[in-house]
């Protein structure tokens, strides 16, 4: 309960403060420090980042941050993209994906940075 | 429909696809659509961000409940731990000057790419 409380601290944290669910912090400590299989800490982790999320999005929300317009927007379609993901997953082997999508988000960052 | 519309609908489905595929939630890549293509500032990227993930991450926890792979118990003690730093965070973000958040969250990608890498060569080995 002691490390669930302190993955729960940092992950609340980086959720709110990036905008992001959580599961970059949530699932490494869960396979370090709980002796999670990678697949149900990914899964568990989904579960938590709809609690952190809600909160999230109302500390937020309280702030007049939230545009909810363009939330639906992005996270409707996001919805069907997961169904395709999850789909895909059971298919192909993702590790020139995993690299290629990775490459991705560093261009992401650089483009970030420098806007 | 504008063309912003259309690009926001395709990144959204590309979103939802990476959370599915990777196990990495679609904040990382709906912040910088909001930003890049919608021109939301980080602050309000990022709140919105939050919301946008909530049906994503309901949706995909039901279908892995549905495999088997959801412990519950866990899930529900740190979502209910978060809360109070998840309120801090939002706080925090609201106070930090916009170029922060951005370097931030830039370096965040940069902390998912390499540990997206590191997972897929330890599966590989």
């Amino acid at each position: 309960m002691i490390r669930l409380g302190g993955i729960a601290l940092v992950a609340g944290l980086f959720s709110a403060l990036f905008g992001v669910g959580g599961g970059i912090v949530i699932v490494p400590l869960l396979i370090t420090l709980l002796a999670y299989d990678a697949r149900i800490a990914t899964a568990t982790s989904l579960a938590a980042i709809i609690f952190t999320s809600i909160v999230g999005t109302a500390a937020h929300g309280a702030l007049g941050n939230v545009d909810w317009t363009k939330a639906l927007l992005i996270g409707i379609p996001a919805m069907a993209g997961l169904t395709l993901g999850l789909a895909l997953k059971a298919r192909i082997s993702s590790q020139a994906l995993t690299y290629a999508f990775a490459a991705l988000l560093v261009a992401v960052a650089v483009r970030l940075v420098l806007s | 429909m504008t063309l912003e519309a259309v690009a926001v609908i395709v990144l959204g489905v590309a979103a939802g696809a990476v959370a599915g595929l990777f196990g990495v939630g679609g904040g990382i890549i709906f912040v910088p659509t909001l930003t890049l293509v919608l021109g939301l500032g980080q602050l309000e990227a990022e709140a919105t961000s939050l919301l946008a993930i909530i049906p994503v991450a309901l949706l995909g926890s039901w279908r892995q409940t549905k495999a088997g792979q959801v412990r519950w118990r866990d899930a529900i003690a740190i979502g209910l731990m978060s809360a109070g730093t998840a309120v801090a965070g939002a706080l925090i973000a609201d106070a930090a000057p916009e170029r922060a958040l951005r370097i931030g969250f830039a370096a965040l990608l940069v902390l998912t790419a390499v540990q997206l890498v590191h997972r897929a060569r330890r599966a590989a080995s």
